[in-house]
């Protein structure tokens, strides 16, 4: 493994550095925070729990299923589980995870700024997201929800005997949340970009952030006011959604996906922009076709907003609305394909290192190829009409959900917890959790696109025995994909007490982030850096020059 | 972006309205300016589902559509309309005199907007009492003489989806108009810092404007489909 070349122990060692952690200890210094990087913890201890959840949802869920038989628990409550599942991973976990963690951390920094631009607004968000979080838990006591992830009338609006509106409630107003981060990332990075941080100098994780950001202020909105009328049609009864009253329930998954589908990019392309990071400094190589993988962003997010009907297929929609809703998902699939070429293209004669951020950003890019074309299989208007609403779905999106995006947090973790805690985390365990986590992931999700193909349907709690085998061996798959996923919470929370001190640039990296001190003070830098190079130019010592006198250079310790 | 030279000047000028993290007053202008135009189009997108829902179904409907919208004050709904683009024309000048630094006339202009927009939330109290009275609100109790009562239902629980919305937002925007007249009475704005002023003034317009759509679209219909 890389080690920091020159880091200067702190001079003072009598005078302890003042760092964002240290800033203050009290709890209101952390719940009354406008730092951005202290509210990026507070997401993060939020995410955290919410993945837990929903993990502990999924461990009852693969326990059912290991059997033919509903042994474990009733259909009633096997409704429930997968519902609510679906729910804690999307909206609370999945959506707000690397922006809301990753993005609000790093992108001040990594465009020179002091915070963002509305640091208010940006605590309000977390507060927003907690008391979302708070209805979605109270309807989650009360007694859950059974609709699935996805609300669909007529049985959310006039069947579901469950807590649909609180859990709908908590959804709205988490989306609230989502939009404020979009909208204060836009504006961070159109107004704050340190002096001669042009936008082709950004780092690529910034552009998809960028682009994220665009789908979540133009996606949410749509998802509130849909989420409102399912409220209101339930409490009501006027009809919108209701053809006995003249109403079309069509209208609601039209509604529903306009959202839900650019929602699956508001998932991944902050994915992708970590991975971008990863490979270029494990690589140390620059990225690739910088251009075109920022521009491959935009375009995610544009066409994204474009190709929801192919959740509908089978749905009354036009089969003429079908064809052209699957022409374009097959345009969709073409920028990211453009980005898995120019992360493999930066790899090739790259001085590649394998360390543990690297070992997870390679498993994205395979993990998110095989759910990206098994994405193209589904967006074929006539094979879907097969595979639609089996296992084959709940595959394809495990893996770009799990194997990439959830792949791509853990990355971004393990690459940036030195930077946010200021310690180095025990390499050789992170190196194992991630093979485990690879292995489980395979083992859990492959095993279902067999089992969808054979045709066993979503959102059932039995099966025919034939399936069983698969079913226990996707179930084994899990509980290794648990331990891989335990083992991180386990080394990284002891390295915050037992953990080597990290030095300012522990990867030899090129973005800002790395040029202050790990963790950085509370205003990020002592100055506002002067911007001269571009994105992931790598250098050896000569750097000296530009930057610092002590070669890897630690702006903040410069006085 | 922050220039160099602007750093410098950072630490000569230093405006009390300036939040620490920005490089001067140009960058937090424009920093809020662009938030909001952002935050109106997160608007135009909530809105627009139900104006989605209005297309829809007034296309399927045209005729109850029609018919059902002669159950609206045109009369009020026109003072109404009247009403607002009156209030934006004093938002602009209120904005024109923060630019300018007329404290007084800021006021005035202020107070006459926010007495403007409570007047179109008075009449719009007035209208709603009488769809209370004559039994049009959507629900149980909806009563409905005309043909097909139950696609009249749908538009109704349009209208009041619509306008309520709006309402909603107007009663957001005295909210802001009267921190804005409180604040400029203690003379916080002047020429450098009136960005609250402007922004204020960009929401304003914009739920202006939803109206001057929502107003025909449900008020009008009966004039151009004949019912
Ligand atoms: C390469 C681009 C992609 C294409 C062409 C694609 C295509 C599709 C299609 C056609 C379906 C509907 C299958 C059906 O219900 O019959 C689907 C479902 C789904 N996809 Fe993708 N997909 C792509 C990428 C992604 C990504 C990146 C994510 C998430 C990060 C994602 C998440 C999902 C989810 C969650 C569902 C299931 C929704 C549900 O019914 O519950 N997809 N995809
Ligand atoms: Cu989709």
């Amino acid at each position: 493994m890389s080690t920091a070349v020159i880091h200067t122990p702190a001079e003072g060692a009598a005078e302890p550095r003042t760092t964002y952690l240290n800033a203050g200890h009290t709890l209101k210094s952390w719940l009354l925070t406008l730092d951005h990087k202290r509210i990026g913890i507070l997401y993060l201890l939020g995410v955290s729990f919410f993945f837990l959840i929903g993990g502990i949802y999924a461990t009852l869920i693969r326990l059912e299923l290991l059997t033919p038989q509903g042994d474990l628990v009733t259909a009633q409550t096997y409704n429930k589980l997968f519902t609510q599942h679906g729910i804690m991973m999307t909206f609370f976990f999945l959506i707000p995870s690397i922006p809301a963690v990753f993005g609000n951390f790093l992108l001040p920094i990594m465009i020179g700024a002091k915070d963002v631009a509305f640091p208010r607004l940006n605590l309000l968000s977390w507060y927003i997201y907690m008391t979302g979080a708070l209805f979605a838990s109270y309807a989650m006591f009360a007694g859950g929800v059974d609709t699935g992830w996805t609300f669909y009338p007529p049985y959310s609006t006039n069947y579901a005997n469950t807590y649909v509106i609180a859990t709908g409630l908590g959804i709205f107003i988490v989306g609230f949340s989502s939009i404020l981060t979009g909208l204060n990332f836009i504006v961070t990075i159109h107004t704050m970009r340190a002096p001669g941080m042009t936008w082709y100098r950004l780092p690529l994780f910034v552009w998809a952030q960028y682009a994220t950001s665009l789908i979540q202020v133009l996606g949410t909105p749509v998802l509130a006011i849909t989420l409102l009328l399912v409220a209101l049609e339930r409490t009501v009864g006027v009809g919108i959604f209701d053809p006995r009253l003249g109403g079309d329930p069509v209208l609601f998954q039209h509604l529903f996906w306009f959202y839900s589908h650019p929602a699956v990019y508001i998932m991944v392309l902050p994915a992708m922009g970590v991975v971008s990071e990863i490979i270029a400094t494990f690589s140390r190589k620059p990225i690739f076709g910088y251009k075109f993988v920022a521009f491959s962003s935009l375009a995610i997010a544009v066409f994204g907003f474009l190709v929801w009907g192919h959740h509908m297929f089978t749905s009354s929609q036009s089969v003429y609305a079908g064809m052209i809703f699957s022409l374009i998902s097959y345009a969709v699939a073409i920028p990211s394909a453009i980005k898995v070429f120019n992360w493999t293209a930066t790899m090739y004669r790259g001085s590649i290192s394998y360390d543990s951020p690297m070992l997870y950003a390679m498993g994205f890019i395979g993990l998110f190829l095989i759910g990206g074309l098994t994405g193209l299989f589904l967006a074929a208007l006539g094979l879907d009409v097969h595979v639609h609403d089996t296992y084959f779905v709940v595959a394809h999106f495990h893996y770009v959900m799990v194997g990439g995006s959830l792949l791509a947090y853990l990355g971004a973790m393990h690459y940036w917890w030195p930077k946010m805690t200021g310690r180095l985390y025990p390499e050789g365990w992170a190196r194992f959790a991630a093979l485990v986590v690879f292995v489980g992931f395979n083992l859990t999700f492959f095993p279902q696109f067999i089992l969808g193909y054979l045709g066993m349907p979503r959102r059932y709690y039995t099966y025919v025995p034939e399936f069983q085998l698969l079913h226990v061996l996707s179930s084994v798959g899990a509980s290794i994909l648990a331990v891989g996923l335990i083992l991180p919470a386990i080394y990284l929370l002891w390295s915050l007490k037992r953990g080597p001190i990290a030095p300012a640039d522990p990867w030899m990296a090129t973005g800002l982030e790395w040029r202050t001190s790990s963790p950085p003070p509370p205003e990020n830098f002592e100055r506002t850096p002067v911007v001269t190079w571009n994105a992931y130019e790598f250098r050896s010592k000569e750097e000296t020059e530009v930057i610092g006198p002590m070669g890897k250079p630690d702006v903040s310790e410069r006085k | 972006m922050a220039q160099s030279e602007a750093t410098a000047q950072h630490s000569v000028v230093h405006h009390p309205a300036l939040a620490h993290h920005f490089e001067n007053l140009e960058q937090q202008r424009e920093a809020s300016t662009l938030g909001m135009w952002i935050f109106l189009i997160t608007e135009i997108m909530f809105f627009g589902g139900l104006f989605l829902a209005y297309s829809i179904y007034r296309s399927w409907y045209p005729q109850v559509f029609a018919e059902a919208s002669h159950h609206l004050d045109i009369v009020l709904g026109g003072i109404n309309t009247v009403v607002l683009i009156t209030s934006s024309l004093t938002m602009a000048l209120a904005v024109y005199y923060s630019q300018v630094g007329n404290q007084r006339k800021l006021i005035l202009f202020l107070v006459l907007t926010l007495l403007l927009g409570l007047t179109f939330l008075g009449i719009k109290v007035v209208e709603y009492s009488h769809k209370f009275h004559d039994g049009l609100i959507p629900g149980v109790h909806f009563r409905y003489d005309g043909p097909n009562p139950q696609q009249a239902q749908i538009f109704f629980w349009l209208y009041f989806a619509m306008t309520g919305l709006h309402a909603l937002h107007m009663i957001i925007g005295a909210g802001i108009l009267s921190f804005l007249i409180y604040f400029a009475w203690r003379g916080r704005y002047s020429p450098e810092y009136h960005s609250p002023v402007e922004v204020s003034g960009l929401y304003w317009h914009f739920v202006d404007i939803v109206w001057i759509f929502l107003f025909p679209l449900l008020y009008l219909v009966g004039f151009h489909v004949k019912g």
